[in-house]
């Protein structure tokens, strides 16, 4: 890529925006720590953060509010650069770990484990994201080979049409599964689909983190190749870039986001759509700037939306999924309004 | 079978002996489907004891009693369901030219089940007969908003997009009904709900249901003359000198009546609008005349026959309705999905 001046006006851009989200996720973070049933004000969560808090308020800070602070983060960024890659190398803008049935194929693993050692989920953290891989990673083979044809390659709406039909028959799968369990496990299933960073301690987040760690860095360094899917497959193929390996790798880094995103933060829908979509109007369509900001604005939304998801009613908390969806699905619509037919 | 899209698009073809054949054949295959589902059971019950209960019922035999409080009802909800949702996606596939139309899909059973856990939550005591005008309603929110979207998208949408859009907002409908469970405490009636099924089925759903289908079936048959030439597109259809405005607008209100009925009592079933109208088009051609009566048997025997799926696959314990009919309506969705036809994407 040349370096002329537009590309350098879009790199000062593009990090004066990073900065600006940066900012913004440093904000709800504080709005946050401060917000819950248990309420404490900004000065006292400073003095909580530098020692000198009471017992019952590094309770709720250290071990309850800041672990579910930084997996929201690390979820949200995880399942918009998830998107990103997605609707990358699909070539359809309204590809989604959610709506292609991967966080389905993700949480039905989860299920099966929670369905057959009932008591054991606390216990699991590290097991969890594992699982979930396997159960993504199936998915997302099935859906490409049921929507791959010979000399055609995936057409774009025939993936979305082929991940909606197996994420219907995931949750023909997974209401059998939930049907066999007790009340108790039911409610935690149910929680848990519906997104609700049920995992709210340290040990979830080191559960979640190594992933995020690993495959973000990797992604961004496969930014020339995801730039080059924007060209057609015969294009970007004549300029030297084994097309279907290269999306098979890609592939397996979104699924390993989402499943990893999906096995700590639950059934979170639309944060890829949004994520990447947000920040394309920000700084356009060039990975190199798109990826970073995509991952902001997801752990953005899923931060905001569980701090709104945690204060909106008294003693009952709203899973968070619930909240985005709200959120995501108009704009979902919205874009399919607006997009070409 | 990759031909009968072009084979039906611009010329009426119907074969009226295959289809009075269906129908002669489906009606006796669904009385001996539903002999069979009230046979069968956690009790096995005989065909002599199943005879004797109808004709010269004893109240004293426990036997007899089964079968007219549990399993009679059951068979019957099951067979008006299947009715209802097959000649349901039928007319919405025959009005919007869509092949991947079916209330399941667009948003229409994810309506009224929105609207259903409203009820559950706010008026858990309001008997059945109200319920299922709340069912209504919720249908049509639920194709509302589904419609509403084609409507503002420039040029409509493409079948595909349609799907879409269906699939978004049932998921939203679906996230709505659960964190409302969640607040009220009835999770455990909801995934039970959700799951869909006849079991529970009684007497006054029953007889509160079958008139609306009825209803429904009888005006849809009365309609399907219009529906066949709607099917042939909007220009023929004006051109035949045909109120389309007021067709459509008929056959929605069917469509929402027989969905919101049928959602009511099995709850959360999809694919039987999808899966029965294209068999019955390859059997009997594309005159709406047979398919609607034709879709209502087929259905019918659909799902009949798996809901005695649905009580053997795991016995003693219930299989949820609606996966035996997933297992069965996906790979067909994905055969359609997969077809090489233009009109679709």
């Amino acid at each position: 890529m040349k370096p002329d001046i537009f590309q350098q006006n879009r790199k000062t851009h593009s990090i004066k925006m990073m900065i600006v989200f940066s900012g913004l996720v440093i904000i709800s973070f504080i709005i946050s720590m401060n917000s819950g049933t248990f309420s404490m004000s900004p000065i006292e969560v400073i003095q909580t953060l530098v020692g000198g808090g009471t017992h019952q308020q590094n309770l709720v800070l250290f071990n309850l509010r800041l672990p579910r602070m930084v997996i929201a983060v690390l979820v949200g960024a995880g399942l918009a650069v998830s998107g990103a890659i997605l609707q990358g190398i699909s070539r359809n803008d309204l590809s989604d770990p959610g709506i292609l049935g991967i966080n389905a194929g993700a949480s039905l693993a989860v299920l099966v484990f929670v369905a057959l050692f009932p008591n054991q989920t606390q216990g699991s953290a590290f097991l969890m994201p594992f699982l979930a891989l396997i159960g993504a990673g199936f998915t997302a083979i099935l859906i490409y080979l049921l929507s791959f044809k010979k000399n055609k390659g995936i057409e774009p709406t025939r993936l979305l049409l082929v991940g909606i039909a197996v994420a219907a028959g995931i949750s023909a799968i997974t209401i059998i599964l939930t049907l066999k369990l007790n009340p108790r496990n039911l409610e935690f299933v149910v929680m848990w689909q519906m997104g609700d960073l049920w995992g709210s301690n340290w040990k979830f987040v080191l559960a979640l983190l190594p992933w995020t760690i690993l495959l973000l860095p990797f992604v961004y360094y496969k930014f020339p190749i995801l730039n080059l899917f924007s060209l057609n497959d015969h294009l970007a193929g004549s300029l030297g870039v084994s097309i279907e390996k290269e999306r098979l790798i890609l592939l397996g880094a979104a699924v390993g986001l989402a499943a990893s995103s999906v096995a700590i933060g639950g059934g979170i829908g639309f944060i890829g759509l949004l994520g990447p979509h947000i920040a394309r109007r920000i700084v356009g369509p060039q990975h190199q700037f798109m990826l970073p900001i995509s991952a902001l604005v997801g752990s953005l939304i899923v931060l905001t939306s569980d701090t709104i998801a945690r204060s909106i009613m008294e003693n009952t908390e709203i899973p968070v999924g619930v909240v985005i969806s709200l959120l995501g699905a108009p704009y979902f619509l919205y874009l399919l309004i607006k997009s070409k037919a | 079978m990759a031909s009968i899209q072009t084979k039906n698009s611009y010329q009426v073809r119907a074969r009226p002996k295959a289809a009075a054949a269906i129908l002669l054949i489906g009606l006796m295959a669904i009385i001996l489907a539903m002999a069979a589902s009230i046979m069968i059971g956690v009790r096995e019950i005989s065909l002599s004891t199943l005879w004797h209960s109808l004709f010269s019922f004893n109240p004293e035999d426990e036997l007899h009693e089964i079968i007219r409080s549990i399993r009679l009802p059951r068979v019957l909800a099951g067979a008006l369901v299947g009715a209802g949702f097959a000649v349901a996606g039928a007319m919405m596939q025959g009005m919007t030219r869509n092949g991947l139309a079916d209330p399941g899909l667009l948003g229409v059973n994810a309506g009224s089940g929105f609207v259903l856990v409203l009820v559950f939550a706010f008026f858990p005591k309001l008997p059945f007969e109200a319920m299922i005008i709340f069912s209504f309603i919720g249908a049509a929110l639920g194709a509302g908003l589904v419609y509403g979207v084609a409507f503002f998208a420039k040029g409509g949408l493409s079948p595909v997009r349609l799907v879409l859009a269906g699939a978004v907002i049932g998921s939203l409908l679906t996230g709505l009904s659960q964190a409302i469970t969640l607040l009220y405490q009835i999770t455990y009636d909801l995934t039970f709900w959700s799951a869909g099924g006849v079991s529970t089925a009684d007497w006054l759903q029953v007889s509160v249901m079958a008139p609306w289908i009825a209803g429904g079936i009888i005006a849809a048959f009365i309609l399907s003359r219009f529906i066949t030439i709607l099917s042939l597109g909007e220009e023929i259809a004006i051109g035949l000198g045909q109120r389309t405005k007021l067709i459509r607008g008929l056959a929605t209100l069917i469509v929402l009546i027989l969905s919101g009925a049928a959602v009511s009592t099995v709850g959360g079933v999809g694919f039987i609008g999808l899966i029965v109208p294209h068999i019955v088009r390859y059997l009997v051609g594309v005159d709406y005349r047979w398919i609607i009566p034709c879709s209502a048997v087929i259905g019918a025997l659909l799902v009949v026959l798996a809901d005695i799926g649905a009580k053997t696959v795991n016995m003693p314990y219930e299989t949820p309705l609606g996966s035996i009919i997933a297992v069965i309506g996906i790979p067909f969705f994905l055969y359609l999905a997969r077809k090489e036809r233009r009109e679709l994407a």
